[in-house]
């Protein structure tokens, strides 16, 4: 009953001599796979990759052939036995870009340093252990160059929760998929099951998701019934106008807030404008984040415009707009101190506070209400 | 058949504390063996009740919603989010808070689902919410001389939220442990704020009927019972108030003897779960020490 990480150590762990055994069994049905044919007429065998092909083989011959080509028979090995779900399994071998290398190319890159990957900000880099199986480092991608001495190191998959929860900085991540992750911890030596708990951990059904994509079958949600969908406090986001809903994923979907690639529009029909963003990863409804600042935004556009008066030179209209910039694309903390040419400097900030603000915090004494308030 | 345990929560986009009983329940659960996946879901964190099914690969899935009361997420939301196929709430024939549970099938994975009622109302509750005193008070024999409220949200729009305080403040009084049980509420009568005043005893425990320590349990609730005038600044445990000493305990959620009505919770409704119930048990079993 206990969970199976293991399983496919335990499959890859066979000697040589068990893994011939198990393809001379396997070749009563015959096999095909990742280049490597094997079949039987029941007297002999017949064994063939991309480099040999061999009939009339007596089980001898056979063992000695692919005892030369062993690393077709580990490979078939590995993947058939597996037992690996078929979102995991799809995900493991293309960190090894099993459909696209041949068999010698790939195991060569895995012996020789790995084969590495991105998923989101997370490198995986896949190698081969002596007996064959996959082992993976599961790192930042920003520490791809670092030693694993020089990292904290994790062998659990269960911790990703953790370092996931906060940024860098200490302020927590409620999404996911947010560009925010931090750095500075390595799982150095993962087998193929706690790579794919870990990679769950630190974003959540981004493997399935994009497993049924592959598959042509993702189920995509998109705006309209997402927001019709809605109850209880968030049953207005229908109301949200259509114009907003553009307004929303530029705002809260591109890659610079999520990694996930938004594959849902307003609907089926009518696309939207902003970025679907690169990411390997589907996005395939609004997340509940995105569901919740819909709520606010929908209750705000419920607000006509009005005309105001403002008294502003050109520079201080110029810093507002600087201002909005440099908190909409979250860069306050990179404006130096002393960098009073910026805009967005708190000191130039604080100036036009005293210059324009009113002592009710209104922008030019300008009330935000018609009667004052 | 392989069988997965998903547990369902509320989890916040501002608190990180309203997902760590979860996690920590979870962990608790997985340790001990009795499924062979155990999965924790969010309605605002990930991964989301609309995509948890997916990541598990047992056909069977025994879903229990970490809630403090049947009422808008259990019998509207969840099956909603879940995908449940053919549910109806009238098939949990339940009074308020008797749901067990219910078998469906969810229309985007070809899985089984044992679909259950909250953990805030199984009978086992009634058990935490004791242990929960043992804990806050280091004294396994605490009862005499103390009295015990319970205290819920209050009714909002879900008259089943108060109906759970009440059936475990009754279950409670019924062991005749402490001197005096009351349900107490946050925003209807009897209120919180007059604990003094419904209770005699000298020494008051107050264990919150919620999943996990947030803004109510820790802000509002210790404010208005007086025990401190400003929460940034923390309570004392016991605090002293019109004489009474108050044993405030925080959440119920928290303590570790939760994640066993989390497996009770699946047993009923099937799981097969056999030993590693008891070392569920185990686990959570110490008073104070853990």
């Amino acid at each position: 009953m206990d969970e199976s990480p293991d399983r496919t150590r335990r499959a890859a762990g066979a000697t040589n001599a068990e893994q011939f055994d198990a393809l001379l069994t396997a070749a009563e049905d015959g096999v095909d796979f990742d280049g490597l044919r094997v079949s039987t007429d029941g007297e002999t065998y017949a064994f063939a990759t991309p480099e040999v092909e061999r009939s009339g083989l007596d089980e001898r011959s056979f063992r000695d052939l692919a005892a030369q080509y062993a690393d077709y028979v580990n490979n078939w090995y590995v993947w058939t036995l597996a037992d690996l779900s078929a979102d995991r399994e799809a995900f493991l071998r293309w960190i090894e870009g099993a459909n696209e290398r041949p068999v010698p190319e790939r195991y060569a890159a895995l012996r020789e340093g790995g084969i590495a990957r991105s998923w989101g900000q997370l490198r995986i880099t896949a190698t081969l252990a002596d007996d064959g199986e996959r082992r993976y480092d599961l790192r930042h991608e920003a520490d791809a160059g670092r030693d694993v001495a020089d990292l904290d190191r994790h062998d659990d998959p269960l911790d990703a929760r953790h370092l996931a929860t906060d940024d860098e900085r200490g302020r927590y991540r409620p999404l996911k998929t947010a560009p925010t992750l931090r750095r500075g911890w390595v799982y150095p030596d993962l087998p193929s099951a706690d790579l794919v708990r870990a990679v769950d951990f630190f974003y959540p059904a981004t493997v399935a998701n994009w497993h049924r994509e592959r598959a042509g079958d993702l189920d995509v949600s998109h705006w309209r019934e997402t927001a019709e969908r809605q109850t209880g406090i968030y049953g207005v986001v229908e109301e949200l106008p259509p114009e907003a809903v553009e307004w929303v994923a530029e705002a809260c979907c591109v890659d610079s807030q999520c990694l996930k690639r938004r594959e849902w529009d307003e609907d089926e029909a009518t696309p939207l404008d902003a970025p679907r963003g690169d990411g390997e990863f589907p996005c395939r409804e609004p997340c509940s984040l995105v569901i919740a600042a819909a709520r606010t935004w929908t209750t705000l556009e419920r607000e006509e415009p009005r005309e105001y008066t403002f008294e502003l030179t050109p520079s201080e209209k110029e810093q507002v707009e600087a201002i909005v910039e440099a908190v909409a694309d979250g860069r306050t903390d990179e404006i130096r101190e002393a960098d009073v040419s910026e805009g967005a400097n708190r000191y130039r900030a604080r100036y036009l506070r005293a210059k324009r603000f009113d002592d009710e915090g209104n922008l030019c004494g300008v009330p935000t209400d018609e009667d004052g308030a | 058949m392989s069988q997965a345990l998903v547990i369902v929560a509320h989890g916040s986009h501002l608190n990180p504390d309203s997902s760590a009983p979860t996690f920590d329940h979870a962990d608790t659960i997985r340790a001990s063996g009795a499924f062979d996946e155990v999965r924790e879901a969010f309605w605002k964190e990930e991964p989301s009740f609309r995509e948890v099914l997916r990541t598990v690969e047992a056909e069977e899935v025994f879903v229990v919603p970490l809630f403090v009361s049947e009422g808008y997420f259990t019998e509207q939301v969840i099956p909603r989010e879940l995908r449940l196929e053919g549910w109806d709430v009238d098939e949990w024939d339940s009074d308020g808070t008797s749901a067990s549970h219910v078998t469906l099938r969810a229309s985007d994975v070809d899985k089984t689902v044992h679909y259950c009622g909250p953990v805030g109302t199984h009978d086992a509750m009634s058990d935490v919410i004791v242990r929960r005193a043992q804990s806050v008070t280091g004294d396994p024999d605490v009862g005499p001389g103390f009295g015990l409220a319970v205290v819920g949200h209050g009714t909002e729009r879900n008259e089943n939220s108060a109906k759970a305080i009440h059936y475990h403040a009754e279950r409670i009084r019924a062991m005749d442990r402490f001197d005096e049980v009351e349900a107490l509420f946050m925003d209807e009568d009897p209120e919180v704020d007059d604990v003094t005043d419904y209770l005699e005893s000298d020494d008051v425990v107050v264990v919150p009927l919620f999943v996990a320590d947030g803004f109510h349990t820790q802000e509002d609730i210790p404010e208005d019972m007086g025990i401190t005038d400003d929460y940034r600044e923390g309570y004392d445990v016991p605090a002293a108030v019109d004489g009474t000493r108050i044993w405030y305990a925080g959440a119920v959620g928290t303590e570790a003897l939760t994640a066993d009505v989390i497996v009770e919770r699946a047993r009923d409704a099937g799981a097969d779960v056999r030993d590693s119930a008891e070392r569920v048990r185990e686990r959570t079993g110490d008073v104070a020490g853990d």
